[in-house]
């Protein structure tokens, strides 16, 4: 299946939930930075993957859908849920090219221009990502 | 303060751009790729390189590794669980925040020996 980008998804988001994401985003990194300069970069680290957005993201997910089901009159309650249990399944393999995210990072970062890294660590999550999305789908 | 401000608004800022990204891509199940995106890991390694040093920022990197694969543990926990209980997505995904803690903290342990 082809990747595409549907620009209606953008209408559909509410401003209200992007900036939900925002603040979500925001608090939990300061909340890292926080945990890091009390504990420790080892125990700070953990929380680079934390799932800070992940959660509204589902619900969210769950609640375009029941909207949908439900401007075309049917009951979607069910449908909601598989929409976000698919959400989570993606997040799942998303969740293995951080790990690879992280590899590269950590391997690294401290001798190579840190810009450069970053972009290839997130090329690199990018790259499992979309490895373990079609894989899935072959199966 | 002033750092906390900073740290605050450059999280929000890529989290919302990759959150924009997810709702941009069809279909939807590559989408949910974006929910495991590294936004907060990018905008903290970031602050980090320039306040700390990359050293320090690459130790933050390694324990992000055990973070990542809690974060796999939860997910797959989640979406079994919405699967077959089909119970609301935002109890599950916040109830279940306890096995991404729980999976991450016994790695961090167990990675110390």
């Amino acid at each position: 299946m082809k990747i595409t980008i549907d620009l209606s998804g953008l209408r559909r988001t509410r401003s209200r939930d992007y900036s939900m994401r925002f603040v979500f985003g925001g608090l939990i990194t300061v909340a890292t930075g926080i945990i890091a300069q009390r504990y420790g970069p080892a125990t700070g680290g953990l929380f680079l993957a934390f799932p800070a957005i992940f959660p509204a993201a589902v619900t969210l997910v769950e609640k375009d859908e029941r909207e949908k089901k439900r401007l075309a009159h049917k009951q979607g309650t069910i449908r909601g849920r598989e929409a976000a249990a698919l959400d989570a399944a993606g997040a799942a393999i998303g969740s293995i090219g951080l790990i690879g995210f992280a590899v590269v990072a950590w391997l690294l970062l401290a001798d190579y221009n840190p810009i450069v890294v970053l972009c290839g660590a997130t090329g690199m999550w990018l790259a499992i990502s979309r490895l373990g999305w079609t894989i899935r789908r072959a199966l | 303060m002033g750092e906390a401000i900073v740290r605050f608004i450059i999280g929000g800022m890529f989290v919302s751009v990759f959150a924009i990204l997810g709702d941009l891509l069809k279909p939807k199940s590559f989408a949910g790729l974006f929910g495991a995106a590294p936004s907060v890991a990018l905008a903290t390694l970031l602050l980090t390189v320039h306040r700390q040093g990359a050293s320090y920022a690459a130790i933050e990197a390694r324990s992000m590794i055990e973070g990542a694969i809690a974060f796999c543990a939860y997910a797959y926990c989640v979406c079994c669980v919405l699967m077959h209980y089909k119970r609301p997505a935002w109890i599950v995904a916040g109830l279940f925040i306890s096995v991404w803690l729980a999976t991450a903290i016994g790695l961090r342990i167990v990675w110390l020996g």
